[in-house]
């Protein structure tokens, strides 16, 4: 089962699913949001304050269940001061959702203070050991937490709600053009918001998957950088949720992998390797892309426009 | 990094050392500022020098003003801050990171009457810079021989940041002590490129863990690594880094390397306020209670334990230095000779793994 001197290819797979976690869901989460038309480069501050949210309730209830919730929470309340300033004051989108992460930070390291050096509840695996123990299949499909599996479902749900639903349809129109949704009667910032805090609730459960799964503990800045990860995959995903679970994984999947190669002594040298996730992910997501030139690479044409409806 | 340029900087900086003692006044008020690369929340490397900003408060109450910056990146935002911090009335800037090492150079210039040091670099090109570090290798030798005598599987992993000497220094030490006790033990370096980052440095630990390590060093600055091995139910051991990371006492951490900043910060502090400050290149280690051993739990037998310990107080007591001829260099030409020990010069300007050890130093 080994190839490259030492690396387990099953492993490596089980691996990566895990470790895309967080930067998927918080990349669907930012898909609908863009497909509303809004831009919120607030994801790291959403994380981040869902790793807290999450990892405080995970400790204090015990339940690492009631933890996700309690990040997804977090993560929505705080895309809500978002969703206030844009939607209601109507503020620059740029600028307030880099304002939030510098918020969000700052925020959870403040109500960090205390929580350093405890562990939180386990999140174990989902299924018994019996199918977990099968050779191949077992550590890859049926091995993995909760999350894992939900994160995969979300993908499917998202993909189906965006194309072939109502309420999809309702979100791409107000995404592609605010006062031709208006004009049908759609409440086109109410839409928004709730697209917004969907989306913070998608980061704040990646947050907090960081926090109660992968890096079972609480310290500052935990999340380092995972969301501006998961803004640039939803672009080179071209806004599609199928194309952000590839990018998630691959970036997830080639992070892992190089540190592999590193254990396992491979002669390509290290500078390489540690750029190569965020190549590869860029390339291959830009030459999916590359086929269809006219539609251009998919952004909703209201990207980035606040709206008011006197215009 | 070439020597002879390191020895030349080295040599002007002990110039400057012995010339430069134009700082003989006294002041009434100090303020002193740090730098920080992380958040003092890591519990590890900033949390250490954040202790001792605190215990230079502590010491000297409102005759010193302290101020910190926290999560400064490395590079041209590290001038910006240090710019303010001068302009903003500091006396004294301490830059407790490698990578501010230009920056805070190019900063002294424009302030000559700010004191600037630099913690873990070489360079002082100014009067008004010094540098300063802590003999880590000291540590990693004591861990080197906890981890080739506690290994079952024979390999030992250390989970690089990034590829300086400080690092290869203990990279170098630890594999040379845990092969001493145990000749099969082979090392597993993982280059993280980050120094805080504790999803990677969880990921960094997975995969040591997933190709057979059981006793992982980390040279990071957060506890991931150690809480990616307590999930393997006590298979896998590991060491606090920096600090004494003292939760994970009852899990993996087996030993630790404690930072203490605060008796040198007392004392940097106290020497500017008392007008005895003079530039210097400081490196103290176990002797000079910079680096401590933190307890080693009961997971290490008793006499693994007492032979760790009595290395411990041998490198304080100066009778052993952990690079001790004869070592020979990767590629299997001497570097030192039977009995000779390690200049500081050639550790601080350590790029070459010592023989042994597989792969090789990103450059």
């Amino acid at each position: 089962m080994d190839f490259l001197g030492g690396i387990n290819p099953v492993i490596l797979i089980a691996t990566l699913m895990a470790s895309a976690v967080p930067i998927l869901m918080a990349a669907l989460g930012e898909t609908v949001v863009e497909r509303a038309g809004v831009l919120n480069l607030g994801v790291e501050g959403m994380m981040v304050i869902g790793a807290l949210g999450g990892f405080i309730v995970a400790v204090e209830t015990g339940s690492p269940v009631l933890g996700f919730i309690g990040g997804a929470a977090a993560g929505a309340a705080l895309s809500l001061i978002f969703a206030l300033l844009t939607q209601v004051f109507l503020a620059n989108q740029v600028a307030t959702g880099l304002a939030l992460t510098l918020f969000g930070l700052g925020v959870s390291s403040l109500g960090g203070q205390g929580y350093n050096g405890i562990k939180p509840p386990a999140t174990g695996q989902l299924l018994p050991d019996a199918l977990a123990d099968l050779p191949v299949v077992g550590p890859i499909v049926f091995g993995h937490d909760w999350m894992v599996y939900f994160s995969i479902a979300m993908t499917a749900v998202l993909w189906w709600v965006l194309k072939s639903t109502r309420i999809g349809l309702i979100i791409r129109a107000v995404g592609e053009s605010h006062e031709a949704a208006h004009a049908l009667g759609y409440k086109v910032n109410r839409i928004r918001l709730m697209c917004i805090a969907f989306g913070g609730a998608m980061a704040g459960m990646g947050g907090a998957y960081v926090s109660l799964v992968r890096v079972p503990q609480w310290v500052d800045g935990i999340t380092a950088g995972a969301g501006w990860i998961a803004l640039a995959i939803v672009v080179f995903a071209s806004w599609r949720p199928w194309r952000v679970l590839i990018g998630a994984y691959l970036f997830g999947g080639i992070t892992v992998l190089q540190l592999n190669l590193q254990v396992a002594g491979s002669g390509i040298p290290v500078e390489y390797l540690s750029m190569a996730p965020y190549l590869i992910t860029i390339l291959v997501l830009v030459i999916m892309s590359a086929g269809r030139r006219g539609k251009a690479n998919g952004a909703p044409a209201a990207l980035g426009q606040n709206f008011h409806a006197s215009r | 990094m070439k020597r002879r340029n390191l020895l030349a900087t080295a040599a002007m900086g002990l110039t400057l050392a012995f010339g430069g003692a134009a700082f003989a006044q006294g002041m009434d008020k100090v303020k002193a500022c740090f730098v920080y690369v992380g958040p003092i929340g890591d519990g590890g490397w900033t949390f250490q020098h954040h202790e001792g900003a605190l215990a230079v408060q502590k010491e000297f109450g409102d005759k010193v003003e302290i101020q910190w910056q926290e999560n400064v990146p490395e590079g041209a935002d590290a001038e910006r801050v240090l710019t303010q911090m001068a302009l903003g009335g500091c006396n004294i800037i301490f830059t407790t990171s490698f990578g501010y090492m230009d920056p805070t150079n190019a900063v002294a210039a424009k302030f000559p009457d700010v004191k600037f040091e630099h913690a873990t670099g070489f360079k002082r090109e100014h009067p008004n810079v010094t540098t300063y570090n802590a003999r880590f290798y000291e540590g990693r030798a004591v861990q080197g021989h906890i981890a080739g005598k506690m290994t079952k599987s024979n390999k030992i992993g250390y989970i690089g940041s990034f590829p300086i000497p400080e690092v290869i220094m203990g990279i170098n030490s630890y594999y040379l002590h845990a092969k001493k006790v145990n000749p099969n033990v082979e090392l597993s370096v993982v280059w993280a490129f980050t120094w805080f980052d504790p999803a990677k440095e969880a990921d960094a630990a997975k995969a040591l863990i997933d190709q057979g390590v059981d006793v992982i060093a980390s040279h990071t600055d957060s506890t991931a690594p150690l809480a990616e091995a307590a999930k393997t139910n006590g298979a896998v051991i590991g060491f606090g880094q920096a600090s004494d990371m003292a939760e994970y006492k009852d899990g993996p951490r087996v030993s630790s390397i404690i930072d203490n900043w605060a008796p040198y910060y007392v004392k940097r502090v106290g020497a500017l306020l008392d007008g005895t400050y003079a530039q210097q290149d400081a490196w103290e280690g176990i002797a000079g209670g910079e680096v401590e051993i933190g307890e080693i739990t009961d997971k290490v037998p008793a006499d693994v334990k007492a032979e760790a310990e009595a290395l411990r107080d041998a490198i304080a007591a100066g009778t052993y230095h952990p690079f001790t001829g004869p070592i020979n260099k990767q590629d299997g030409s001497p570097w030192l000779a039977e009995g000779a020990t390690a200049p500081d010069g050639d550790l601080l300007g350590m790029n070459f793994y010592v023989e042994g050890i597989v792969g090789d130093i990103p450059q």
